[in-house]
């Protein structure tokens, strides 16, 4: 009987383990109160990403309330010309061309770091790789056949793919083939801070619902002792 | 049950505290649930300021905008119109515009910043219908003494073509004048105020 | 004295509406007993949610579109752009997990202390009709944000009426009033998940609560306060429920509310168990996400569903999952109420039961696999077994004499305590001193600590006393 229960358990347990293989995503370094790394990522998302795609559930408004910037400074190096400070961060390309040119139409970001997570993304805009078969001729590692281009090909230069041996099995390594514009590192900052930006733009609230939870909690503590305290005292009346 | 020896000072203290630590936290609960009926961020950017050119208006005309979802008038006033304005002060309520909204900058015979164009919110400060735009003199249905301006049609409220209030009818103060203020000669914006001294 | 204007006022209102005798009736003067302990915190607990729910769900159908062309953007745009708006959503979206986390608790309570026996089986019964009501509400609610998961999750549920032979395929129809989930669904789910079923639920709560006042609590023991009462008929072992269970159930209150506020302001995604990641993906009937799972609540059925490799049959087992609930108080033939005193046999079941249900549960939110629909089908057969058999097992089983008065247990704070005391042997006999070299630097700098590691030979003494302990007390 208890041998049964523990195998029971025992399996239960230990396929999820098997069924969730996959590709390891490498670790984004998330930090929404480093306002510095949000301005430099609002600025890639501009300049590399809205082209093509939304998140029209953010205000440039929003944004430099949130990471503490001067409205106009927003403005002036985040937002594209002619932009409102109440304006959402909508792309200026139609659906029809998007259509046209990609297969698909753009997915809005807003959030994308929500649905997928900070890792995903940071491992996917890391991943692609050169593949003659493919209609842009680059695939991606995390997210096979994607139907995006390489938005920073020319940061992050060009990889190829290749298959490695080791005594636990196979695995794919991607190689720098030609470096670009950005080295090896300043890349990683640089993406960093464009998932850092996605991962805010997913949740602006964040830290704010992070800050005000503290007074929540220390209040129901208070609450929780002043109650104990009383139903201790009206509980003497019972044996 | 035994409540012989009961501490009862202790129990009300206790009471006291418990409930006046829930009323707080309700209370803090509230504002929330308040605020949120407030009107949000997509409300706030239709208040955004709008700016309106008007380098292609003709004289005598009156176009409408809307800011914060409120119907704005431009109006173009003839030099006729203007040598009206300043003869009717003995049939108007409030003629120097003290008693109504206006800014500063724009509190003066036409209550505007630049006498021909008049700028205003086109609401009746009686209870929010919009006058309309009368510029004739003396028209049939409003009679003789009517020397163009805007009439309400919901409660017969005179309004002059400086939106002042006329005597005698049921609109309380004039118009009232948004914050605006001129980007050059041909464009103004509404919704921020002027830094210039009355004129 | 002479009254006051306003004791005049009041008892003007008393003179002509019964305030004082609801009162007295149903708080100061309603005698509970006097032993409930921790399992009788969830059911005022679950009228602290159903009132969070209400109000939470009022100020979000102020901002709320039900579109399809809309909603899942004024879903956003409650989270972002409306003031506190993203406080409201997340107590609504938390609420309704914790809801079910509580109603799962209560139910589990009158499952061990036979609280659904005679003569209490029509509190059970309201009770089913609650959670069946629930169930719908949370389903219907869950379409509203209109997200991937929304879309599929409803698309796959209403799919089961079309198991359904020869009308199926109408009805389901019918449901979606359309041929796929689509704007006409979103908007009669909107009317059901804001109006119609909220009447229920509250009318049920009432009935539910007015049984209950007439019959008397039940209580760990099982058996009734009524039997021994006192010369003026009070109860003996009864306590008035003002203000002895209204001080005690706001401790409940405070300690949920700290849970649920933890998770409202530190993990309102709960890991994708509460608000699930495909579901910030908008609807799109054009592709169905990799892995599609229930919210968590409603994992145990689907597993049940998933189990059966018939769809008919599948749809049946899943419904006949909740209806059997309902045969509860006919199924047990036991005259024994509580755990305390019923034969090893119902303890050993009820601890399979409990064991396959959470089983299922995990299952339901695992992608299928050979291994994964084999257990489930191990856990659906014990999951039915617990119910089907009872009618047998329950009636050999060899009860315990019951007591004539409620017996005194250690409380919570009791057993909390006597564990603190016990801790330090506890962690004495789990870990051991160890002598560590550590190098720093240099070589010079070599030196010896002494630092505790667990100790695997502890441990597992540890365990098994545990484990003999669990095993005695299923005898």
């Amino acid at each position: 009987m208890k041998n049964l229960i523990a195998l029971i358990l025992l399996l239960t347990l230990s396929f999820g383990v098997v069924a969730s293989e996959a590709i390891e995503l490498q670790e984004a370094d998330i930090d929404l109160s480093d306002n510095e790394s949000l301005q430099r990522g609002a600025q890639h998302f501009v300049t590399y990403c809205l082209g093509c795609h939304s998140a029209k559930h953010m205000r440039y408004l929003r944004f430099a309330l949130d990471a503490e910037v001067d409205q106009k400074k927003v403005l002036k190096d985040i937002a594209p010309e002619g932009a409102s400070i109440y304006d959402q961060l909508r792309s200026a390309m139609n659906k029809h061309d998007a259509e046209k040119w990609f297969g698909v139409q753009p997915p809005d970001l807003s959030l994308i770091a929500r649905s997928r997570g900070a890792d995903w993304l940071y491992s996917y805009l890391k991943s692609y790789y050169l593949d003659a078969s493919r209609p842009f001729g680059v695939n991606n590692l995390v997210y096979e056949d994607t139907a995006m281009p390489n938005p920073l090909w020319q940061l992050q230069g060009e990889q190829h793919s290749e298959i490695r041996k080791t005594i636990y099995g196979e695995y794919t390594k991607l190689v720098l083939e030609e470096t670009g514009t950005l080295s090896e590192k300043e890349f990683d900052i640089f993406v960093n801070d464009l998932v850092n930006f996605l991962v805010y733009v997913g949740e602006p609230v964040q830290l704010e619902r992070e800050r005000i939870g503290k007074y929540v909690i220390i209040f129901l503590l208070m609450f929780l002792v002043i109650a104990y305290l009383l139903k201790k005292e009206y509980w003497q009346d019972v044996d | 049950m035994n409540n012989k020896g009961v501490d009862k000072s202790k129990r009300q203290f206790l009471t006291s505290a418990l409930t006046v630590v829930g009323a707080v936290g309700s209370g803090y609960l509230a504002v929330p649930f308040l605020a949120q009926m407030q009107p949000s961020v997509k409300a706030m950017a239709a208040g955004a300021p709008v700016e309106v050119d008007i380098s292609k208006m003709e004289v005598g005309q009156l176009i409408r905008v809307a800011w914060r979802g409120k119907p704005v008038w431009v109006l173009n006033r003839t030099p006729e119109v203007l040598a009206t304005l300043k003869t009717l002060d003995s049939e108007l309520r409030d003629p120097l515009s003290n008693e109504s909204e206006q800014p500063a900058s724009s509190k003066n015979l036409g209550r505007s910043l630049k006498p021909e164009i008049f700028v205003a919110v086109g609401l009746c400060t009686h209870l929010g219908c919009s006058p309309t735009f009368r510029p004739e003199v003396a028209p049939i249905d409003l009679g003789e003494k009517w020397k163009g301006g805007f009439f309400c049609p919901c409660h017969g409220s005179w309004f002059d073509l400086a939106g002042r209030v006329y005597s005698g009818v049921p609109a309380p103060t004039n118009l009232e004048i948004p914050p605006y203020r001129y980007v050059n000669d041909t464009r103004i914006i509404i919704g921020e105020a002027s830094e210039e001294k009355a004129a | 004295m002479k009254p006051t204007r306003l004791t005049e006022c009041g008892n003007w209102v008393l003179e002509r509406f019964p305030v004082t005798k609801f009162w007295n009736d149903h708080m100061a003067h309603y005698y509970a007993p006097k032993n409930f302990n921790f399992w009788y915190f969830f059911g005022s607990l679950a009228l602290l949610v159903l009132v969070n729910q209400i109000i939470t769900g009022i100020l979000l159908t102020m901002n709320y579109k039900p579109d399809a062309k809309l909603a899942f953007d004024s879903v956003e745009y409650i989270m972002r752009d409306v003031p506190w708006g993203w406080l409201v959503r997340y107590m609504h979206s938390t609420g309704a997990s914790a809801f079910f986390i509580v109603i799962y608790l209560h139910m589990f309570r009158a499952l061990i202390y036979g609280s659904f026996k005679h003569p209490r089986e029509l509190i059970w019964i309201f009770g089913m009709l609650l959670f069946v009501a629930l169930m719908a509400e949370a389903f219907m609610g869950y379409l509203l944000p209109w997200g991937q998961m929304s879309f599929w999750g409803a698309q796959v549920i209403i799919s089961l009426f079309s198991a359904i032979p020869v009308i199926g395929d109408d009805l389901s129809l019918w449901i979606r009033g359309d041929y796929v989930i689509a704007d006409a669904t979103l908007n009669r789910f909107f009317a059901f998940h804001v109006i119609a079923v909220p009447l229920v639920l509250v009318m049920l709560v009432f009935m539910h609560l007015v049984a209950l006042h007439e019959v008397g609590s039940n209580n760990p023991d099982g058996i009734e306060i009524k039997a021994s009462k006192d010369p003026w008929g009070h109860p003996v072992d009864g306590i008035p429920f003002h203000p002895y269970y209204t001080v005690k159930d706001l401790v409940g209150v405070g300690v949920f509310l700290l849970f649920f506020a933890t998770v409202i302001f530190y993990m309102p995604e709960m890991g994708g168990y509460f608000l699930e990641h495909a579901n910030f993906i908008p609807a799109d009937p054009m592709k169905t996400p990799e892995h599609i799972a229930p919210v968590w609540y409603f994992t145990p059925f689907y597993s049940i569903l998933r189990a059966i490799p018939d769809k008919f049959a599948g749809v049946i087992a899943m419904g006949g999952s909740i209806v059997v609930l309902f045969l509860m108080p006919w199924l047990d033939r036991c005259p024994v109420k509580s755990i305390r005193y019923r034969g090893g046999i119902f303890k050993k079941a009820l601890f399979l039961f409990v064991i396959s249900f959470l089983a299922l549960g995990y299952l339901g939110t695992q992608p299928v696999t050979p291994l994964a629909t084999t257990m489930a089908r191990l856990f659906t057969t014990i999951y039915f077994g617990f119910f089907l058999l009872m009618p047998i097992y329950t009636r050999w089983e060899k009860t315990k004499p019951l007591p004539k008065r409620l017996t005194r247990t250690h409380s919570l704070e009791e057993q909390l305590h006597a564990l603190e005391e016990q801790l330090p042997a506890l962690i004495e006999e789990i870990t051991e001193l160890k002598a560590v070299d550590t190098e720093i630097g240099h070589l010079a700098f070599k030196s010896t600590f002494f630092s505790r590691r667990p100790n695997p030979q502890g441990m597992a003494h540890v365990i098994s006393r545990l484990v003999k302990k669990l095993k005695g007390s299923l005898d």
